[in-house]
Parts: structure tokens; sequence; C-alpha cells
């Protein structure tokens, strides 16, 4: 069952809302409810934690190295440059995510016009 | 109703700008992904929470199915019921009735929520309820007025600047991922997931995602319990 799987206006709305928006949402409504009854110092919300940041990470580096589109045409050690130039911006810049942001678009089409 | 709109007034701010700015990217990563304009208008208003939307359509390009999509997103979702537990005492008063509470909550995520624990100290804690029913859905109505926006000009954007949307989302989270971590742990789940994204996607890529966050979760919290005991031996 995925995301193509039946033909029908309504399926992408159900695929959504069932892989999406409830998967989200209990998560916070398990909050209200949980309210100040939880730590967050935990070390089982710490596990979450990485578990849920390597998750992101993994979509970082597979939407860098394996992208669709008019990314996908342009070459990948451009792209590498400019995540890694956008990033050592923003940690030598002063912490700033507008920064990094800026600094890896300029690296990037710097690039994409010079070579 | 005074506080409701000094809460919609609130949304115009720099993190709100970075935000838009990563909703650009996204909406660029959605109408390249095939999604539909009131697919993605949908999936933004319900799930509510950047990461797991991305999870989403990265699943939904892979072809994952199901049941490995939704528990991909549930674990990336996880860490808004911490927010939660975090902002709730700060709104709730004896008077507040527990559904406004509820529906409040689907509007954290991290913008709302850095917003709102910054501002709440000016706001008298009676009238927090309103002023977050203000702030948050401002914030959701920006983006999908963003998505519009982007959906409309993304037919006619040479490919070099749709090349460059579609960089946004990446550096976006790069960064914005790095400042959220609290801890070294966390710090290295991201180096970890970063390496094994790509090796799960060559591997499996019905499960890259979750192969990814799981492995490299696990590896990164078992060094953690691991310097921590040094640490105290």
């Amino acid at each position: 069952m995925t995301f193509h799987s039946f033909d029908t206006w309504w399926w992408p709305f159900l695929f959504i809302l069932l892989a999406g928006s409830l998967t989200t949402d209990c998560w916070r409504f398990l909050g209200v409810y949980l309210g100040d009854r939880l730590s967050e110092k935990s070390e089982a919300l710490v596990f979450v934690r990485t578990v849920a940041t390597a998750l992101v990470a993994g979509v970082i580096s597979n939407l860098v190295l394996f992208p669709s589109g008019a990314l996908a045409a342009t070459p990948v050690a451009l792209r590498i440059v400019a995540m890694i130039a956008g990033f050592v911006a923003y940690l030598c810049l002063g912490r700033k995510i507008i920064v990094g942001i800026v600094a890896a678009e300029i690296v990037f089409f710097a690039g994409y016009y010079l070579f | 109703m005074r506080w409701f709109l000094r809460g919609i007034m609130a949304a115009v701010s720099v993190p709100a700008l970075v935000l838009f700015s990563a909703f650009i990217g996204f909406a660029g990563l959605a109408h390249e992904a095939g999604l539909t304009l009131p697919e993605t208008l949908f999936l933004t208003a319900f799930v509510w929470a950047l990461p797991g939307q991305v999870i989403l359509i990265g699943g939904m390009l892979s072809g994952n199915s199901l049941p490995a999509l939704a528990f991909a997103v549930s674990l990336s979702s996880i860490r808004m019921m911490p927010m939660v537990v975090a902002i709730v005492p700060e709104m709730r008063t004896a008077k507040t009735r527990k559904w406004v509470l509820y529906v409040l909550s689907h509007f954290v995520a991290v913008t709302s929520w850095v917003l709102a624990l910054q501002n709440f100290r000016t706001v008298p804690h009676e009238r927090r309820t309103a002023y977050y029913a203000g702030l948050g859905p401002t914030l959701i109505l920006g983006c999908l007025v963003i998505i519009i926006l982007v959906y409309a000009a993304a037919p006619k954007l040479p490919p070099a600047a749709s090349a460059g949307l579609f960089l946004l989302t990446p550096i976006y989270f790069l960064t914005s991922l790095w400042g959220s971590a609290r801890e070294k742990a966390v710090h290295l789940g991201m180096i970890f997931g970063l390496a094994f994204g790509p090796v799960f996607h060559i591997l499996t890529p019905q499960f890259d995602l979750l192969g990814a966050g799981l492995s490299g979760g696990t590896v990164a919290f078992g060094i953690h319990l691991f310097l921590r005991r040094r640490r105290t031996a």
C-alpha cells in the first residue's frame, strides 16, 4: 500500500491523514495529557531525540545525494560543497539559520554559473 | 480579543521569515514530487511539522509502504510531545478547558513554540491561550499562501532557480537541526544519520529513512551511554 496504490481522488488525502497527520497529532495530544508529569531530561527522551534527528538527517543526505528534478541535473560535488559552505558559515557567523541558507545558495549559484 | 490580535502580529518576526523561506523550499519539493496543490495544502495544514512533511514526501517518492512511512513520520514527530509538555503549563490556568489545549496543541511546531515561549513573559497568564490561538494559525496560513505562490511560479522558473529552491530544504534542516539539539548525543545522531541515509537508500530504498534513523540514533545513544558511564565511573 503506497501513495500511488489507488487511482482515486481521495486516496492521497487519506494516505496523508494516516501516515502524516495522525502520527504527528497523537504525540501532541499525548503531550497535553502528560502535562508536567514527564521530565524532559529522562534518558528515554534522549534516545527518542537521537533517533528522530538521525531520521531527518538521513532525509537531508538523500535530498542532496539523490535529488529529483532540476537539482539532479547539477553536479553532485557542487551540491555537497554548497551544503558544507552553508553549514560552516552557520557555525562561524553567529549560528543564524538564515546565514547558512544564504551562504549555501550563494556558493551554489556561483558554482552553477562559473562551471 | 486584544491578545488574540497581538498573537497574530507576533507572527511577523525573524523566526517566521526563516519558516517561510523553508516552506518555499518545501513547496518546491512537493511540486517536484508530483503532489497537487490541494494535496500539499492539506498535508501542510494537517501535519504541520516540517521534518515529518519532508519524510512523508521523501517516502512517497521512494514508494515506501503506508505502515513503514507512518512509523517513520511518527518517530520524527515524537519530539512534539516534550515540546507540548513544556508549553502546556505556560498556557493552562484553573479555568482552561481541556479541549482548548488539545486543539491548540496541533499548532505546536518549532517556530510557534519558540516565539510563544519567548513572548509569553509579556502576556498575562489567562490570555496566553488566546495569544497562541492567534499566533499558531497565522503561521500556518502564511505558509499556505507561500505554497500557493510557489505552485503558481514553479512552472515558469528557470532550471537554475528551481535547483536552488530544492537546496533550501536540506540546508534549512542541516542548520536548524544542529541548532535545536540540546545534547551532544543528538549531534552524534545527526552525523550518523547523514552518513547512514545514503547507505540505506542504496541497500534498502523502501526502508531508507527508518534504517538510517534507527541505526544512526541507536549508535549515537550507545556512545552517549558509554561516555556517561565512563565519566561517572
